[in-house]
């Protein structure tokens, strides 16, 4: 049984498909790439999947249960976390703060009124624990706004993982970031997606990327999955060799 | 006190640098020996200015730490003046416990209503919805004056402070100057130390998120609308149990206390305080009690004294006096 399965799932705005009937699935523990260009439903889709956004059709199964419906909150639960192409972050709150409101979250400690949350050292253990297997632990006190941009996906991606979800949806982890630091991110995301047993799903425009670190990429194209397969079944189908020679060709224009 | 963007910092070690202990311990002194060291009338103004401060604190929590800026408080505060005072009228009680729980039930009802109804929107538009809605609670108590006694209010006589046990009020000077601004000081202790616990709670640095990033905060789970509203009525009990101190001190519930440039007030002490900060309200709080006095005594154009320092507030300390005393001290220690 796989861990995720969209069916025909469709999403308009008005007059525009965004997401136009797609269907897929993830298996545990993979890494799947979601590519297209700009405009063809990959953000969407992953609003669809995380309860930001409601499907106009179609159905979503994730580890059994129907999704459709819940809310974020009850997604979350589920076991379904997210990161955005934007870094979303409590900017005024340290790197310490970030991390751990996501565990207060997670162990349903957040509605706590008289607990100081400095006071919950295991919480503050295991924050700790997140922010050095991100690479950021020398920054656990820094304000989340004085971080360089490398070091603020990282830290999007950070929350996200802490609340230790079963899939995790990765909207342009590397977006904004120097090519060095692109592979730096790419690393930490593998190793900790890889070595806590968990799915990604990381929506990515440099290919470089997608082909060095998927397990299978799905191709976008007009709200619809034009193609879906590992990277070398994707490297060799047609339709998509078509797409990327007719973007190439835009660009020679 | 830790402040909002400070706690923001996260202190890991949750401990307060000892100076911090060292001004609090030395407030505390002079606020418990405050009738001793001044006249009635001082220590009944600091009174009514630590009345304010439970508000301001209120006001604050919404305000600093949710992001929510409400115009509309007054409707708390009168509701809970005029909650002790049926509590008079109807019950014939004049224990000031009994004061508390009318009070308290009146603020926090209202609260719960009309929170769940603001909390839907942000921005200018909670505020406008804050607003509009107190404005309902000040028509109604003028309104309806065989229930409310219109515009002269209800009279609330000195209240009999647990059960007797030191005895019965007196004379109403010596009684608000002594006896009653204890009791004030030790409600106002509670209250701070109570919404203090609650800003760095889990929930409180919940509040904070939401504040901050209104969608990051929901893509974790927080479940942002219900933390407002609980946030929001959390501000409105605590601004009901002010409402409740402040009836005895001035005599009557009027409605003028529910009316909405009471609720500027409200925001104007937090403002001017920081609302940045923890302790900025209470600190604002108590200035401009000491300054509107001053002001009402000192000439007929008090309002225009009060906008004009509002302005010059505005554009010269934004972070409020505890955000230029933090500056301040900064810069000395850096400099040290």
């Amino acid at each position: 049984m796989p861990l995720l399965a969209v069916e025909g799932l469709r999403k308009s705005f008005g007059d525009h498909r965004a997401v136009d009937g797609v269907d897929f699935s993830i298996e545990a523990q993979r890494l799947i790439s979601l590519v297209g260009s700009n405009g063809a439903g990959k953000t969407t889709l992953v609003n669809l999947i995380t309860g930001f956004l409601q499907p106009d059709e179609g159905r979503i199964v994730f580890d059994g249960q129907d999704v459709t419906r819940l809310p974020v909150y009850g997604r979350i639960k589920a076991g379904i976390a997210r990161s955005f192409q934007l870094v979303n972050l409590f900017d005024a709150l340290s790197v310490l703060d970030n991390v751990r409101l996501a565990i207060f979250s997670r162990d349903n400690k957040i509605n706590q009124v008289m607990r100081l949350a400095e006071r919950d050292r295991a919480a503050e253990a295991e924050a700790r624990e997140v922010i050095g297997e991100f690479g950021l632990a020398d920054k656990w006190s820094v304000a989340a706004s004085g971080l360089a941009q490398g070091e603020r996906k990282l830290l999007d991606v950070a929350v996200a993982y802490a609340l230790r979800p079963k899939l995790i949806l990765l909207d342009e982890p590397t977006s904004g970031v120097g090519t060095r630091e692109k592979s730096f991110i790419m690393d930490r995301v593998e190793a900790v997606v890889r070595s806590g047993g968990l799915s990604a799903v990381i929506v990515e425009h440099d290919m470089d990327i997608v082909f060095k670190y998927s397990d299978r990429i799905v191709m976008m194209h007009e709200g619809r999955v034009l193609a879906e397969g590992t990277p070398q079944e994707i490297v060799r189908d047609e339709r998509v060799a078509a797409m990327l020679g007719r973007r190439e060709g835009e660009r020679g224009e | 006190m830790n402040t909002p963007a400070a706690a923001a910092r996260g202190t890991a070690s949750g401990t307060a640098p000892a100076a911090a202990y060292a001004y609090v311990a030395l407030v505390a002194a002079l606020l418990v020996g405050f009738p001793y060291i001044a006249s009635s009338y001082q220590t009944i103004l600091l009174s009514y200015g630590l009345v304010m401060a439970i508000a301001a604190l209120a006001v604050n929590l919404l305000l600093g730490y949710t992001g929510l800026l409400s115009f509309g408080h007054s409707v708390y505060f009168g509701a809970a003046a005029y909650g002790a005072a049926f509590v008079v009228k109807y019950l014939h009680v004049v224990s000031m416990e009994a004061f508390l729980a009318g009070g308290l039930l009146s603020g926090l009802v209202i609260a719960a209503v009309f929170g769940f109804i603001c909390v839907r929107y942000t921005k200018i538009f909670f505020s406008i919805l804050t607003l509009a809605l107190s404005q309902v609670g000040w028509s109604l108590a003028l309104k309806l004056f065989w229930v409310t006694g219109g515009t002269d209010g209800i009279r609330v006589p000195t209240p009999v402070l647990l059960g007797g046990v030191f005895g019965a009020p007196d004379d109403k000077v010596v009684f608000l100057a002594h006896r009653y601004y204890y009791y004030v000081l030790a409600v106002f202790t509670v209250c701070a130390v109570l919404m203090w616990r609650i800003v760095q709670s889990p929930f409180g640095k919940s509040l904070q998120a939401i504040r901050d990033n209104e969608v990051r905060a929901e893509s974790i789970g927080i479940r942002v609308r219900r933390a407002r509203w609980f946030a929001f009525v959390l501000s409105g009990m605590f601004t009901g149990i002010a409402g409740v101190l402040w009836a005895p001190l001035n005599g009557l519930a009027t409605p003028d206390v529910l009316y909405w440039p009471f609720s500027g007030e409200l925001v104007f002490m937090t403002v001017m305080g920081g609302f940045h900060s923890f302790s900025g309200p209470i600190i604002g709080a108590v200035a401009f009690n000491y300054l509107k006095s001053y002001a009402v005594g000192r000439t007929e154009y008090w309002q225009l004294l009060l906008g004009v320092v509002f302005v010059v507030l505005v554009l010269v300390l934004p972070d409020g006096i505890m955000g230029a005393w933090t500056r301040l001290h900064r810069r000395t220690r850096r400099e040290g």
